[in-house]
């Protein structure tokens, strides 16, 4: 594995998502309707846990769809190609990255909009943000994951199955993150859950580039 | 009798942990009263689950150094006996909650953390019902259950021990091997981890042998 490697894969993955403009563009549709649906059901929320909560869950339904078919938009010829050129590590890696970017394009978007349509009670926009950063990220490293697992499979609700229980940890800490952070609270009482969720991202980026060698020619 | 004391070892200790841990007298606590014999039951089937899903994890990682087919089916039974003991060990648990904190289920991080990690192995089975091929079902399971594992100790062993919990070992509640757990429980206590472990590995046993002969066929 080396930078070069990892680089040259986003390149590629990037023309690939320029090219296909649809699978990019059906996601920002995907989120915005969502959202939409959220204004026309609840008009205004008030209460700040209920406008945190269904926030993170727009974005973790947007974040399954996002990472569900970034293994199936690799053909098997195109496969094949790549098993001679690159080392599984900087795959994982790369896909990772794509889609920490793409989710985070996503969770500024749904941001906007949530806060455009249902009112955004944040108080201390900076840590919130921050908080947007971290989360999507790591979303974005469970899922990657996951659904290489699951693309192996010809089941296709898979990644849902086997993502959700693992990323209830990191979805807690995410929410109590921005939770404070909508509340204001101040950063020294903060840290810890970013540190919480900093372990926590190491941890599966760790496992993933030791597990995910062997799941790669399967 | 060479081969087989242990499964006579294991039916013994459990025999002993059920009557005597039904008959013997207990340190009379506020709250806990007669609850407190739900250790010899409750804890020693959750210990006993973490030792079959221990064998289980170590198995996968040995499958994927040398991908033996024997190795594979040692992990999938040990996670559903470890499972089996899990689910045991769940209900025994709500029973003692019932009396002791007057609901069956609260909202409370060791709890939760315990049905989340059903979850991730229920979502194993599933993955493992998914995939046809014999090794590609053997390599792609063994590599999840290995994350499995991982988020098993996660919920477990680290988050509840991270913010408050009711459950007794957790948030400054006092557990065994504290001054509740006198010298008298734990020969009852000890003798009852070994005895359901024993009588987990005599059933992951059985079912290996058959799974054995059914691939051989």
């Amino acid at each position: 594995m080396n930078f070069s490697e990892i680089k040259y894969l986003l390149q590629k993955d990037f023309t690939q998502e320029l090219r296909q403009k649809h699978t990019i563009g059906g996601l920002f549709i995907y989120i915005i309707s969502t959202v939409f649906v959220c204004f026309l059901s609840f008009r205004q929320i008030v209460d700040i846990p209920t406008w945190n909560a269904l926030f993170w869950i727009i974005l973790l339904f947007a974040a399954i769809q996002a990472t569900g078919k970034s293994f199936q938009q690799d053909t098997k010829s195109r496969l094949f190609y790549l098993f001679g050129l690159t080392s599984p590590q900087s795959y994982i890696l790369s896909k990772m990255i794509l889609n920490g970017i793409i989710i985070f394009i996503l969770a500024i978007i749904n941001y906007a909009f949530y806060s455009l349509l249902i009112g955004n009670p944040v108080e201390n926009q900076s840590m919130f943000l921050i908080g947007l950063i971290f989360g999507s990220f790591g979303l974005a490293i469970n899922f990657t994951m996951v659904s290489g697992i699951a693309s192996k499979t010809s089941n296709q609700t898979l990644t849902a199955i086997l993502g959700f229980p693992i990323i209830l940890p990191l979805l807690m800490s995410v929410i109590r993150f921005s939770k404070n952070a909508i509340d204001g609270i101040d950063w020294s009482v903060n840290y810890k859950y970013l540190v919480v969720i900093i372990c926590l991202k190491v941890m599966v980026v760790a496992l993933s580039y030791v597990l995910f060698p062997y799941l790669w020619r399967e | 009798m060479k081969n087989y004391w242990w499964k006579i070892l294991g039916i013994v200790m459990v025999l002993y942990a059920i009557i005597r841990g039904l008959l013997m007298d207990v340190p009379a606590l506020p709250i806990l009263n007669e609850t407190i014999r739900n250790l010899y039951y409750h804890v020693t089937m959750w210990f006993g689950m973490m030792i079959l899903l221990t064998i289980s994890v170590i198995f996968s990682i040995k499958y994927l150094s040398s991908n033996n087919q024997k190795h594979d089916t040692v992990a999938i039974e040990s996670a559903n006996t470890g499972m089996l003991l899990g689910l045991l060990g769940l209900f025994t648990g709500m029973i003692w909650a019932n009396f002791t904190w007057g609901a069956p289920w609260v909202n409370d991080p060791k709890l939760n953390g315990s049905a989340i990690t059903l979850l991730i192995y229920f979502a194993y089975f599933i993955l493992r019902s998914s995939l046809d091929e014999e090794q590609k079902k053997a390599k792609i399971s063994a590599v999840y259950n290995i994350f499995a594992y991982v988020m098993l100790i996660v919920f477990l062993m680290i988050l509840p021990r991270m913010t408050d919990s009711l459950h007794p070992g957790n948030g400054g509640n006092p557990a065994f091997s504290t001054y509740d757990l006198d010298e008298k429980m734990r020969w009852v206590f000890y003798p009852a981890i070994i005895g359901w472990t024993l009588i987990g590995v005599w059933m992951m046993q059985v079912r290996i042998r058959i799974k054995n002969i059914e691939y051989d066929n």
